[in-house]
């Protein structure tokens, strides 16, 4: 009896260890080109761990690798989550070297740029297939949101189960408008936020730590 | 939904003739077209037609992996001066269609939903809305 009221104890702290320490959530940061998401994971890596996660531009496709700035851990009224941020490059259903060239490119670049690029967009939707577990959607809010690639991204991620934070970056802009971008998603919550100058930053790590934790 | 195409011999929508040089060619897809399909299977039969310069149009549309899938495929397949990608759109769903879990796990989930697909470079969306795609289609 004794044998086996120990071998009990052992499986359940076994179990128990197992399930304590659990592997930091991998939250991929989505959403087109320049809506500002590595300006977001460079804000929140900074806020939380004090390194920057890439170089920010207003050049488009200027991630084109998946980055990972790994155990941030994220503490708000109690909760805390720890992730693996992954900054994602911008997802399209196009790129065209000449876009680049609009930015005072030479040729040889832009066509470097977009083949990277297309390289990015392709590793971007294989991790959101395979490898995150769960979503923040940055979308610029002073464009359209109502595109087709949020349109098919938003069902991916739906599709997937997974759990999406959506956000509207760039409120500190004039033409900002918030409510466009919660009426084409109603069926999430849309948190507004500047990334840029850490506007309601406070909600969107209550945020996190709400979803994700 | 009948199955329009300029092809010749049994009607495979990327097979015979590409029709006139001052047109442009569309393929409607039937869903049962579509149906016996694998994922890539119908990924190479759209992205075929559409660097060939033709218009896809779905009837029943992709599934969110198939369209994960589709995406990936194209940026594999950019190439500068030859394919820039795809124009894709579909009627934007309403939140009130979304299904519910038992019916996702029922593989009861409707993913049918009318597509055009067409090369980046000679479509244009002009409109969109739940009931209205207009687009802006040229010659290569």
């Amino acid at each position: 009896m004794g044998l086996l009221t120990s071998l009990k104890d052992s499986i359940t702290r076994v179990t128990d260890g197992l399930f304590a320490s659990e592997e930091p959530k991998r939250i991929g940061i989505y959403g087109p080109p320049n809506a500002g998401k590595t300006t977001l994971a460079n804000r929140i890596a900074r806020d939380w761990t004090g390194d920057a996660v890439g170089p920010e531009s207003h050049i488009p496709h200027e991630t084109r690798r998946a980055r990972r700035k790994e155990g941030v851990t994220i503490e708000r009224d109690g909760k805390e989550v720890t992730i693996d941020i992954v900054d994602t490059p911008g997802v399209a259903t196009k790129v065209d070297y000449e876009e680049f060239l609009e930015h005072d490119m030479e040729k040889e670049d832009a066509v470097r740029r977009s083949r990277e690029a297309t390289e990015g967009v392709a590793e971007a939707m294989h991790w959101l297939r395979e490898d995150v577990d769960g979503v923040i959607y940055v979308l610029d809010s002073t464009d359209d949101p109502f595109t087709q690639v949020n349109t098919m991204l938003i069902g991916i991620i739906e599709s997937q189960e997974l759990p999406v934070l959506i956000l509207a970056n760039k409120i500190d802009k004039e033409e900002s408008d918030i409510q466009r971008i919660a009426n084409a998603f109603p069926q999430h919550e849309t948190i507004p936020l500047s990334a840029l100058e850490g506007q309601n930053m406070d909600e969107v790590y209550e945020k996190i730590a709400e979803y994700f934790s | 939904m009948p199955e329009v195409t300029s092809g010749d011999g049994d009607g495979g929508p990327n097979e015979g003739e590409d029709g006139p040089d001052d047109g442009v060619r569309v393929d409607m897809i039937s869903g049962a077209r579509m149906e016996g399909l694998t994922s890539m299977e119908k990924i190479r039969l759209i992205l075929d037609g559409v660097r060939e310069g033709n218009i896809v149009i779905l009837e029943e549309g992709l599934t969110p992996d198939e369209e994960s899938k589709l995406i990936e495929v194209t940026m594999t397949e950019i190439s500068p001066d030859e394919f820039n990608g795809i124009e894709i759109e579909t009627y934007p769903k309403s939140s009130s269609s979304n299904p519910g879990l038992f019916d996702r796990l029922m593989g009861k989930e409707d993913t049918q939903k009318l597509t055009v697909i067409g090369p980046a470079n000679q479509i244009e969306t002009l409109h969109k809305d739940e009931n209205l795609i207009s687009t802006l289609v040229s010659r290569k």
